[in-house]
């Protein structure tokens, strides 16, 4: 029964990813997951505050409702199908460990160095998630959609300006990667 | 009952995201060291079955439930905001090692620290919202 916590490969995921796609367009609906970080704004009342939030967020109830499925589907595959680590390239768990003091590649899913509740009352912790958070909330919006708006619908589309904010996408996730975490984490 | 469905696409969506390591930071950290194929297997499976349905959708017109026309409206035209936008997207997605799907997948999984993420994350989208109008696009 091993093979029930085993991931899935990557040609099983990204059809799958791709089937949701169309699952949400016979719907009548589209693939686009930080759309709903406005519509919670809204709710919120943000629209006191800009324009940009007024808007009938009540027509955006439908994605709110994927966003609870998604919830309802990460405790399911995390409780029952899954032993919630996760193995990756051995060459990058060693320079994890090596560089920044993150150890918990191939023991955890999340590097609970920067995810174990505990650690929240660190300042620096706090600050990278706050920090992390705070980019991809503006970015996505600055650039109408996320991996899921842009780099699977857009594309898939042919869209010109989605090839544009995941090439945006790529250099912001390489500079982060290569130039400032050396600077952050060391 | 259309709202059973989205649920249900939804629960499908966070257990595809969860089993397949999409949601774990390591594995966002691993694509950006080009230390596997993993994440851009995922991604271009995804995109090259995506155009192709798309495609075939367009050629023989085909309808979303109801008879209504399918949501593949053109993108507005432009490069700014979409890059700018796009490099700030990706500065927190290699930082944070969540997008907005898997977000909301790590608060199922119990890994409540990523409430902090959503909470930055909302904070982003709002001051977004006041700043919109003095950014270029």
């Amino acid at each position: 029964m091993d093979w029930i916590y085993e991931p899935w490969p990557w040609y099983v995921a990204g059809p799958l990813i791709a089937l949701t796609m169309f699952l949400l367009l016979y719907a009548g609906k589209q693939f686009g997951m930080s759309s709903n970080l406005r519509t919670m704004c809204s709710i919120g009342g943000a629209g006191k505050y800009s324009d940009f939030f007024k808007f009938d967020w009540k027509s955006q109830r439908w994605n709110l409702t994927v966003v609870l499925g998604s919830v309802i589907g990460g405790f399911i595959a995390s409780q029952f199908l899954s032993n919630n680590t996760v193995e990756i390239n051995p060459k990058t768990t060693t320079h994890l460990s090596q560089d920044y003091g993150i150890e918990s590649a191939g023991s955890a899913y999340l590097p609970t160095e920067l995810f174990a509740s505990e650690n929240l009352a660190d300042p620096f912790v706090l600050i990278i998630l706050i920090l992390g958070g705070f980019l991809v909330g503006f970015g996505a919006r600055y650039a109408g959609g996320c991996t899921s708006g842009h780099a699977i619908s857009g594309l898939s589309n042919l869209q010109l300006p989605s090839l544009i904010a995941v090439i945006g996408f790529f250099i912001g996730g390489l500079v982060m990667v290569h130039l400032l975490f050396p600077l952050i984490f060391s | 009952m259309r709202y059973i469905s989205y649920l249900i696409i939804g629960i499908f969506f966070g257990i595809i995201m969860y089993k397949s390591e999409a949601s774990s930071w390591f594995r966002i950290y691993e694509m950006f060291q080009f230390g596997s194929f993993h994440m851009y297997g995922i991604i271009g499976s995804a995109l090259i079955l995506g155009v192709i349905g798309i495609q075939l959708i367009k050629k023989f017109k085909i309808k979303a439930i109801g008879g209504a026309e399918m949501n593949l409206y053109p993108k507005k035209k432009g490069v700014v905001n979409y890059l700018f936008g796009g490099i700030i997207f990706g500065l927190g997605w290699a930082l944070a090692g969540a997008c907005p799907g898997p977000m909301y997948v790590l608060v199922g999984a119990g890994y409540y620290s990523i409430l902090v993420v959503i909470g930055g994350a909302l904070l982003g989208t709002f001051v977004y919202g006041i700043v919109k109008n003095k950014l270029p696009h």
